[in-house]
C-alpha cells in the first residue's frame, strides 16, 4: 500500500506507529511471521531493512541485526522475494532501508523496478544526504516510490525545509545526534521547535525516530508528530526469539509503547 | 596546481559526501573553517612551525646507493618521512587537522586508527596541544598492536576496542563516524588518510602536500632537474597523494602508486582497490572499493596494517581513471624482501607500508636508464613492524 493511504486509513494507532525490522535476522521466516504481527497490530507502515555490514546510521542493535542477516546469507533478491510475499497480504506499507553502496551495485534503476514490482512502497537510505539524492529520487519516483529523506537536529531550518521539499510519502525526523538505537535521551524541548518549523515548512507527515524506545517517549511527543519509528528497542526485545514467541513478544511490545500512562 | 574538487567535493566521478544528515552540517563547519584558514597566512605559518620545532622537517632526501645493487643504473633517493617524529608521514597531517580544530573552538578530538600510527599521531598532537583523545581501534588491531595501545595510552588518550564488523581499520573508521555523529558540535574527527566525506580528501592532501613540495625543491636544488619516477605506497593514500601533489603539473614525471597485493590481485587475499576493486561508496565518498557482487565490503589483506584497508582515497581513484598516475600492486613476499634489502643494505629499517614502495621502486629501477631520477616515499619506519616481522621466523638473507 503506497504511503499517502496507509496514513489517510490509519485511525488505530494515534501517533502511527511505524517499526523497523531487519529482514533474516534471525531467518526469513521469523522476519514474515513479525512483520504479519505487527500489521495486525495497527502499523501503518513497516520498515524493512535490508542488511549491509558498515551501516554507517545505525547503532550495535541494529549493525548486530544486520550482521545476523548476512551471516544467514540474505540478499537484497531474498528481501524483496519477501517483500512480494508480504505486500499483498497486510494493510501496512512497506518501507525499505538500506545503505547507498548495496543499491548502486544492484542498479539503481533495476532496483527500483523490482521493489515497486514486489510491491515496496518507498525506500529510506540513509547514508546520502540531499546533494547525492536527486538521481536516485528521480529513478525511484519514476517506478511510484516514495523516499523519505531525513532531517537531523543538527539540520539548519533552511536545509531543512530544502530536505521536507524534496521528501515524499514522508519526512523522518532525528530526535537527536547520534545514530539508531539506545544512547542519550531525545531532548524534547529544541526536538518541538524544530517538529513546529517542520510542521509550517512541510504538509508531510512528520515522523520521529532514532531512540525512541518507551512509551514515555511516545506519549510525550505524541500532539507533535504524525508517526513515531521505532526500531532498534524492538530489535532488543525480540532478542533470541524466533516463531511463536516472536510473534508473542510483538504484540507484548507494541502493546505496552502505546499504553496510556 | 593541484587538483581542486568541484564544488560538492568530486574529483572527476569521485569523491561527495555520501554521509547521514546529522554530519552535514559538520562538514560544512569544517569546510568553511578550513577555507578560511587556507587562506590565513597566520594559520600556515603556525603550521609550518610546527613542522620545523616539533616534527623536525624538513626530511631528508637521501641517496640510496646500496639498495639497488651494483647492477642497477638509475639513482634512487629515499624522501626520509620515517625520520619525523612518532616515525611517519601520519603526524604532518594529524598537526594540521589539530590546529584546525582549535581555530574551531573544538574541544575533543577523535581519531580512528589500524595499525595505530595514526592514533599515536593524534594522541601526540593532543598531548602537545592540550586536547583530550578518544581513538577508536578494531578490537584484533588492539590485540595485534598492543603496544601502540600502550603508546596512546602514555601519551594521554583513550582506546576504544571496536567490536563489530571485522575488528579492523574499517569497523574503527565505522565507529568514529558514529561517536562523531553524536558529539558533533563539540568534537574534531581527524580523519587519518585522504578518504572520507568533503572536505576531508583535499583536506588531508593539502596537510600532506609539504612531502611533495620538498622533495621537488630538494631534487631541484640537488641534481638540477625533476625526477623521472615518483613512488609511493597506497592504502587510503595519504603519503602518496602528498607526494604527487607537487608533481601534478609535470607532465615528464611518472607518478608510480603501489598498492598491497597481499598473497596476490586474485588470490582473494589482498588490499589493493584499484587493482582488484570496483567502484562504490564506503566511509562518505565515492571511489574504488574492494566489495563482493552484492555490494558489501569484504575483507581485506596485507602483511601491512597501514596498508590493509578495502577502500582508496577518491583522487587517486580520479587520477588512476585519467592515467595521469599508475597503480601497481606488491605482494607481501616483494615487500618483506625490500624490508630486508634496505635494512642490510641501507641501514634502514622501512615500515612495511613502504617497503611495498621499495620493491617497486627496484623493479622500476631495472628498466630504467642511467638518466632515470627515481624518488620512492619512505613514508614510515619500520619498529612497528619489528615483532610481526620477527614472528614470522624469517632471517634476512641478504648479502652485503
Amino acid at each position: 500500500m503506497k504511503l499517502a493511504a496507509a496514513f489517510a486509513a490509519s485511525t488505530r494507532r494515534r501517533p502511527a506507529f511505524i517499526p523497523y525490522v531487519m529482514a533474516g535476522d534471525p531467518d526469513l521466516a521469523t522476519t514474515a511471521a513479525i512483520v504479519r504481527a505487527l500489521a495486525r497490530s495497527g502499523a501503518t507502515a513497516i520498515e524493512l531493512g535490508i542488511p549491509y555490514g558498515d551501516p554507517l546510521a545505525d547503532g550495535p542493535t541494529i549493525a548486530a541485526a544486520g550482521a545476523r542477516a548476512l551471516a544467514a546469507g540474505v540478499s537484497i533478491d531474498d528481501v524483496l522475494a519477501l517483500v512480494a510475499a508480504l505486500a499483498p497480504e497486510i494493510a501496512s506499507s512497506i518501507v525499505l532501508f538500506t545503505y547507498f553502496n548495496p543499491l548502486d551495485r544492484y542498479g539503481l534503476e533495476r532496483f527500483a523496478r523490482d521493489a515497486a514490482a514486489a510491491g515496496a512502497a518507498a525506500v529510506i537510505v540513509p547514508d546520502i544526504a540531499l546533494e547525492e539524492s536527486e538521481e536516485l529520487r528521480a529513478i525511484f519516483a519514476r517506478h511510484g516510490l516514495d523516499v523519505p529523506m531525513l532531517v537531523a537536529p543538527s539540520t539548519p531550518p533552511e536545509r531543512a525545509a530544502r530536505i521536507a521539499a524534496a521528501s515524499t510519502g514522508f519526512l523522518y525526523v532525528v530526535s537527536r545526534l547520534g545514530v539508531t538505537g539506545a544512547g542519550s535521551e531525545p531532548d524534547f524541548t529544541p526536538l518541538r521547535r524544530q517538529l513546529s518549523a517542520l510542521r509550517a515548512a512541510t504538509d508531510l507527515p512528520l515522523a520521529l525516530g532514532f531512540g525512541v524506545s518507551r512509551a514515555e517517549h511516545v506519549r510525550a511527543i505524541a500532539d507533535e508528530v504524525d508517526a513515531v519509528i521505532v526500531g532498534s528497542a524492538f530489535i532488543d526485545a525480540l532478542a533470541g526469539l524466533s516463531g511463536e514467541a516472536a510473534v508473542a513478544a510483538t504484540a507484548r511490545f507494541v502493546n505496552d509503547l502505546f499504553a496510556s500512562a | 596546481m593541484p587538483i581542486e574538487p568541484d564544488a560538492r567535493g568530486y574529483f572527476g566521478a569521485f569523491g561527495g559526501r555520501f554521509v547521514p544528515e546529522v554530519l552535514v552540517a559538520a562538514l560544512d563547519e569544517l569546510e568553511g573553517a578550513m577555507g578560511d584558514a587556507f587562506a590565513d597566512d597566520a594559520f600556515w605559518s603556525g603550521y609550518r612551525e610546527a613542522l620545523r620545532d616539533f616534527v623536525g622537517r624538513p626530511s631528508a632526501l637521501y641517496p640510496a646507493r646500496r639498495f639497488l645493487g651494483e647492477d642497477a643504473s638509475a639513482p634512487l633517493l629515499l624522501k626520509r618521512e620515517d625520520t619525523n617524529h612518532t616515525g611517519a608521514h601520519k603526524i604532518n597531517n594529524t598537526v594540521g587537522q589539530a590546529l584546525l580544530a582549535m581555530r574551531m573552538g573544538k574541544r575533543r578530538l577523535i581519531a580512528e586508527t589500524g595499525a595505530g600510527q595514526h592514533g599515536v599521531a593524534t594522541a601526540t598532537v593532543g598531548a602537545k596541544f592540550g586536547l583530550p583523545v578518544d581513538v577508536y581501534m578494531g578490537a584484533l588491531d588492539v590485540e595485534r598492536q598492543a603496544l601502540n595501545v600502550y603508546i596512546m595510552q602514555l601519551l594521554g588518550a583513550t582506546v576504544h576496542p571496536v567490536s563489530g564488523g571485522t575488528k579492523t581499520l574499517k569497523d574503527a573508521t565505522n565507529e568514529a563516524f558514529r561517536v562523531w555523529a553524536a558529539q558533533v558540535e563539540e568534537s574534531f574527527y581527524v580523519i587519518g588518510s585522504v578518504v572520507g566525506a568533503h572536505p576531508y580528501p583535499f583536506m588531508v592532501r593539502e596537510f600532506q602536500k609539504v612531502i611533495g613540495e620538498e622533495t621537488r625543491a630538494q631534487c631541484l636544488e640537488r641534481y638540477g632537474r625533476l625526477p623521472s619516477d615518483v613512488i609511493a605506497c597506497v592504502g587510503g593514500g595519504s603519503n602518496a597523494m602528498g607526494m604527487f601533489s607537487a608533481f601534478i603539473d609535470d607532465a615528464d614525471v611518472r607518478l608510480w602508486g603501489v598498492e598491497a597485493a597481499g598473497e596476490g590481485l586474485t588470490s582473494g587475499k589482498t588490499a589493493a582497490a584499484l587493482g582488484a576493486g570496483s567502484v562504490g561508496v564506503l566511509h562518505g565518498s565515492r571511489s574504488y572499493l574492494l566489495q563482493s557482487d552484492r555490494g558489501q565490503v569484504i575483507e581485506t589483506h596485507s602483511i601491512s596494517a597501514g596498508l590493509d584497508y578495502p577502500g582508496v582515497g577518491p583522487e587517486h581513484a580520479y587520477l588512476k581513471d585519467s592515467g595521469r598516475a599508475t597503480y601497481v600492486a606488491v605482494t607481501d613476499g616483494e615487500a618483506l624482501a625490500a624490508f630486508h634489502e634496505c635494512a642490510r643494505r641501507e641501514g634502514i629499517l622501512p615500515a612495511l607500508e613502504s617497503a611495498h614502495a621499495l620493491a617497486f621502486a627496484k623493479k622500476l629501477a631495472a628498466d630504467r636508464g642511467p638518466d632515470a631520477l627515481i624518488v620512492a616515499n619512505l613514508s614510515g619506519r619500520g619498529d612497528k613492524d619489528i615483532a610481526q616481522i620477527r614472528a614470522l621466523g624469517e632471517r634476512s638473507e641478504v648479502p652485503r
